[in-house]
């Protein structure tokens, strides 16, 4: 998919720029483009690197397991079917606080044991379940306490308060997750009765 | 207030994880070596991607292309109150994360971090996942071939996440 999406862009914008007489602006682009790149991977380069050190830090100190114990009732509430000792539950519990912490280096292979598990009890191969639905859908909707890459380009890019974007992001971004649960829930129902 | 609350997350954080490494005897600085490290391979392994997006969405931008496209979709986005520059990335987001934080890093140089659009593109970025790329590599992993209703829940949670994001960015300009 990406093939035709980066591809097309660059045939797009060379077409666009014969059509408009920016002919000159394409080979300026590609050389600031490419400089801009190092650019922003330099400006990432240490909060990345301080903030995955830190991450690690809290993973070998348990503090992780320990936020996980606190998300068990929500797991209650959304997979009621599932018993909250199953280790399918705990999977995706493990899932969801790696990715409320931002580790997402952790969070994608717990998912995985988390899909594994699910699968063992799916009764239908090959056809998702209503819990792996919900939890994918969860997944994809991301809910994160601290975005630390936005947070480094806004402060990169100069700006006056490179934080103020917290509160907008968890509200935006618990009103996504409630909305795809919700669809998630909804469209599980229907397809059951049809 | 919330401007304190925000800049005390970092510090809260800060403490809280190094004292709790502390207190259960973990060697903390080893383990920030062992994190970090793993932060910059990170970082190298996304880094080609970076080069080539960046450079695509600057050809993009400059070659006028971005604008045709905006002008062909403002009869979508107007009445939602989104701001065309917005698009690429409304349409980049649930397929590229890389792609969308290259179009994040433009916008924040074109338009200014502080700006509306600067804003709102953040808070996208901050609030969204790469739907498609979470769809391919869960399903992928249990060869899940019918992946029923994931695919409309995930974009209409990614569209929430959008509208949201600028809806709420306008509360706060």
């Amino acid at each position: 998919m990406m093939n035709y999406i980066w591809g097309g862009m660059i045939l797009f914008s060379v077409l666009a720029a014969v059509i408009t007489g920016h002919t000159e602006a394409v080979s300026q682009g590609a050389l600031d483009g490419a400089r801009a790149s190092i650019d922003m991977a330099l400006s990432l380069l240490g909060m990345m690197c301080f903030w995955s050190g830190l991450l690690e830090i809290a993973k070998r100190a348990g503090l992780t397991e320990k936020l996980a114990h606190l998300l068990r009732p929500v797991t209650r509430l959304l997979f009621p079917r599932l018993r909250s000792d199953s280790p399918a539950v705990s999977a995706m519990v493990m899932n969801m606080t790696a990715n409320l912490l931002g580790l997402s280096n952790a969070a994608t292979p717990l998912g995985l044991a988390a899909m594994t598990e699910l699968d063992k009890i799916n009764p239908e191969k090959g056809t998702a379940s209503d819990e792996m639905c919900l939890f994918v859908v969860i997944n994809t909707a991301s809910l994160s306490l601290l975005p630390t890459t936005v947070i480094t380009l806004r402060s990169a890019a100069g700006s006056q308060d490179p934080f103020g974007i917290l509160l907008p992001v968890w509200i935006c971004s618990v009103f996504a997750l409630i909305v795809g649960v919700c669809a998630a829930k909804l469209l599980a129902r229907r397809r059951r009765h049809l | 207030m919330l401007r304190a609350v925000s800049a005390g997350v970092l510090p809260v954080i800060f403490c809280v994880v190094i004292g709790f490494g502390l207190v259960k005897k973990v060697n903390v600085f080893d383990a920030f070596l062992a994190g970090a490290t793993d932060g910059l391979k990170a970082l190298v392994g996304i880094l080609p991607t970076l080069v080539g997006l960046i450079t695509a969405i600057t050809l993009f931008r400059v070659s006028g292309a971005a604008d045709m496209l905006s002008a062909l979709l403002a009869p979508i986005t107007r009445p939602l109150g989104i701001p065309t520059e917005l698009m690429p990335l409304a349409l980049l987001r649930p397929v590229s994360g890389s792609g969308a934080l290259a179009i994040v890093n433009d916008l924040l140089k074109s338009a200014g971090p502080d700006s509306p659009v600067g804003w709102m593109a953040s808070v996208i970025m901050g609030s969204t996942e790469t739907t498609f790329y979470t769809l391919a590599v869960y399903y992928g992993s249990v060869k899940i071939k019918n992946s029923r209703h994931t695919v409309p829940a995930a974009l209409l949670a990614d569209l929430a996440g959008l509208l949201a994001g600028v809806w709420v960015c306008r509360l706060f300009f």
